[in-house]
């Protein structure tokens, strides 16, 4: 393996300390109230009193942008190795890929007459 | 090379890969979060001169000690969780979203070899955690159970798969001029000032400023801040976080700009490499830190766009944009 992935491997064990540290310093330095006020522990709404909870059915309002960016998502996991082998591959792969993307274009013409990206 | 410490012949300081990691790791993290503290008092300054008000002055010489007071009362708040949340997603959001920011400096070189991780796929470690930050956000808001969390959470989510588009193939471009995944190979082939932000003509430049706004739109900076929109949604999903898990994810923010502007300066600016003026880490400090200022220059001078003001810019515009600025740098690598 190489011995970069075990370097970067550390280094997210460093800033997982560092951020864990920040998080344990605070619990060991705060203050805790003596008086527990009921209220205290109500979720936020701006002072009124919370109207039922937040985990309800809820339209995300962005569902078909959602499958978009699946779709061009996988696209670009087809373009990175090409792009890094471009040199070697030369004019056909260019030409394949303008084609390719030509393609997808038009389905991305095609969803946006359709509406796909406006406010639903 | 000039500034930087000694590099061994594998372009470790020390023979331990791991050793290696801990050194410059800590050193890089201990600046890089020491920036983003005194950066919040920059911000403030300069927000101030340009509405024509001081800015904090009463903490030491010029408010200069502010991150310091800010920092030490964040660590004396009381914790409190409300009775309704998710308690264990409620307590990793904070931390995750930090360790994902940081995470990100691992692969940026500083200077020729003076990189945490020297990772062949550098650009893709660097792009898969940067929006891996948002499910951190993400499970704040769902955790919080406070609608205005789940808003921005909802938001945020919208909002980074959006951009991710086009930041991708912004991130493409040069990947395709350079022939490499690998940061340090990316800075070698702009080596003579020949920037990608300047060369090959058009798309380079187009790349960089459509590499630098979804970045912003990633980091949930204005304009692109629709997220957080203090005046709608309170703070968006860090509503019912106080004290030092509220820290937590402010300095993420931070740092993610930051991060942002060090990976920008690093694949369309050149990087540590500054032609005939020589090379070495200030040059790449200079630059990211030029970029951090701009961020906080747009940031105060411009509004934010609404949210479907925000997608219907991405993928109008800058998704299409992405893909023939790729195809232009594609074309030009061929012929060329």
């Amino acid at each position: 393996m190489d011995p970069a992935w075990l370097s970067a491997l550390t280094f997210l064990g460093v800033a997982f300390v560092v951020a864990a540290g920040a998080l344990v310093g605070a619990r060991l330095l705060g203050v805790k109230s003596r008086v527990d006020v009921p209220t205290r522990r109500d979720t936020y709404e701006c002072g009124e009193e919370p109207e039922g909870v937040a985990w309800v059915r809820f339209h995300p309002r962005y569902y078909l942008v959602a499958l978009l960016f699946v779709l061009f998502d996988v696209e670009t996991v087809f373009i990175l190795p090409w792009a890094l082998n471009l040199d070697d591959l030369g004019l056909l792969a260019l030409v394949e890929m303008v084609v390719f993307v030509g393609i997808l274009l038009l389905g991305w013409a095609y969803a946006v007459r359709k509406g796909a990206i406006e406010w639903q | 090379m000039n500034g930087a410490p000694p590099v061994a012949a594998s372009g470790l300081l020390f023979n331990s890969a791991p050793l290696h990691a801990l050194v410059l790791g800590l050193v890089v993290v201990s600046l890089c979060m020491g920036v983003a503290a005194w950066s919040i008092w920059y911000e403030r300054k300069f927000a101030a001169r340009m509405q024509n008000r001081p800015g904090p002055t009463e903490v030491g010489p010029w408010g200069l000690l502010q991150p310091i007071a800010d920092g030490l009362k964040m660590l004396q708040k009381e914790d409190i969780v409300p009775a309704a949340v998710d308690r264990p997603l409620f307590e990793l959001a904070p931390l995750l979203v930090v360790v994902a920011s940081l995470g990100t400096l691992a692969v940026i070189p500083w200077g020729d070899g003076l990189v945490i991780a020297d990772l062949h796929i550098g650009v893709l470690f660097a792009l898969a955690l940067s929006s891996l930050m948002l499910l951190p956000v993400w499970m704040a808001g769902w955790a919080s159970n406070n609608k205005y969390a789940l808003l921005g959470g909802m938001r945020a989510i919208a909002q980074g798969v959006s951009y991710e588009i086009p930041l991708l193939l912004a991130a493409t471009v040069p990947i395709v001029l350079a022939g490499s995944f690998r940061l340090g190979d990316i800075v070698e082939a702009q080596a003579g000032l020949r920037w990608f932000a300047l060369w090959p003509p058009g798309p380079g430049a187009v790349a960089f400023v459509l590499f630098f706004m979804a970045s912003l739109a990633e980091a949930n900076r204005i304009p692109f801040d629709i997220p957080e929109a203090e005046s709608e949604l309170v703070a968006g999903v860090t509503v019912e976080y106080t004290g030092m898990k509220f820290g937590m994810f402010y300095l993420a923010e931070y740092l993610h700009t930051l991060i942002a502007s060090a990976i920008a300066a690093t694949l369309f600016l050149g990087g540590w490499d500054m032609g005939p003026l020589g090379a070495g880490v200030h040059w790449m400090v200079l630059k990211t830190l030029v970029l951090f200022a701009v961020i906080f220059w747009i940031r105060w001078s411009w509004l934010r766009l609404r949210a479907d003001q925000l997608m219907a810019l991405s993928w109008r515009w800058l998704v299409p944009l992405g893909l023939v600025l790729v195809m232009a740098s594609a074309t030009w690598v061929v012929l060329a």
